[in-house]
């Protein structure tokens, strides 16, 4: 499952769904991403994020299907906030279930690094000291970085 | 009549994420038409910038493709992830 949307994401209730549309899967991982309470050019008073549709969404659908195809997972939920959030919202929710845990751990790992650097999102925050166009970190392309070329285990 | 898109900072810019343009005849390609908006919002180079990318129709193109036919088109500066 997969959804874009500036709906509020309530990761207990679609933790709920997912166990119960994965109740066969035997291992379940889930993230959540909120929204941080502070940036470097001060508190965070809203985070403004972009999506341009289709194309986001069907990047992400990409991504699931390299994760499928690298892992044995045999369901995944995507669920991620665009519009305005504010410190606490949750922005983005992540589940993989497979049949053991290491396979739901690697895939929702390998999601997220999907989602925090190629996903087709633009980032503004805004604090007292004005709006900013957040670009990612050096981080996080590492992080997405440890993913290629590297075999399935 | 057209549909151009800019996105994240390039809204800053343009002063709108979403405008309707008659594209001159003389505009026949992507990086033409790149050039002509820099021009046109007095940019300095922002849209002319490698990274920020061109679609069409959502899909990502070179600038060198034709813009003929395409019902909407995206400047698009490097994503910034969820």
């Amino acid at each position: 499952m997969l959804q874009v949307s500036a709906d509020p994401i309530d990761a207990a209730q679609a933790l709920r769904s997912f166990e119960a549309h994965a109740s066969d899967a035997g291992a379940i991982v889930t993230f959540s991403g909120q929204v941080r309470p502070w940036a470097s050019s001060g508190d965070v008073e809203i985070l403004h994020l972009q999506a341009y549709s289709p194309m986001t969404e069907t990047g992400i659908e990409t991504a699931i299907r390299d994760a499928q195809s690298r892992w044995p997972i045999d369901h995944v939920c995507v669920l991620h906030r665009v519009g305005d959030m504010i410190p606490g919202d949750n922005i983005v929710f992540v589940a993989t279930a497979s049949k053991h845990r290491r396979a739901a751990f690697e895939a929702a790992d390998f999601l997220m690094d999907y989602l925090k650097t190629k996903a087709v999102f633009w980032k503004k925050e805004q604090t007292a000291s004005g709006a900013k166009w957040i670009e990612p970190r050096a981080e996080d392309y590492s992080d997405a970085a440890r993913w290629k070329d590297k075999e399935t285990v | 009549m057209q549909k151009i898109l800019y996105f994240g900072r390039l809204s800053d810019v343009t002063g709108c994420q979403e405008e309707r343009l008659e594209i001159p005849a003389d505009i026949e390609t992507a990086g033409a038409l790149r050039n002509w908006l820099d021009k046109r919002y007095g940019a300095g180079g922002v849209l002319l910038d490698p990274t920020v990318r061109i679609a069409l129709d959502n899909e990502i193109i070179f600038d060198g493709a034709p813009l003929h036919a395409a019902s909407e088109i995206a400047f698009m500066p490097p994503v910034g992830g969820g």
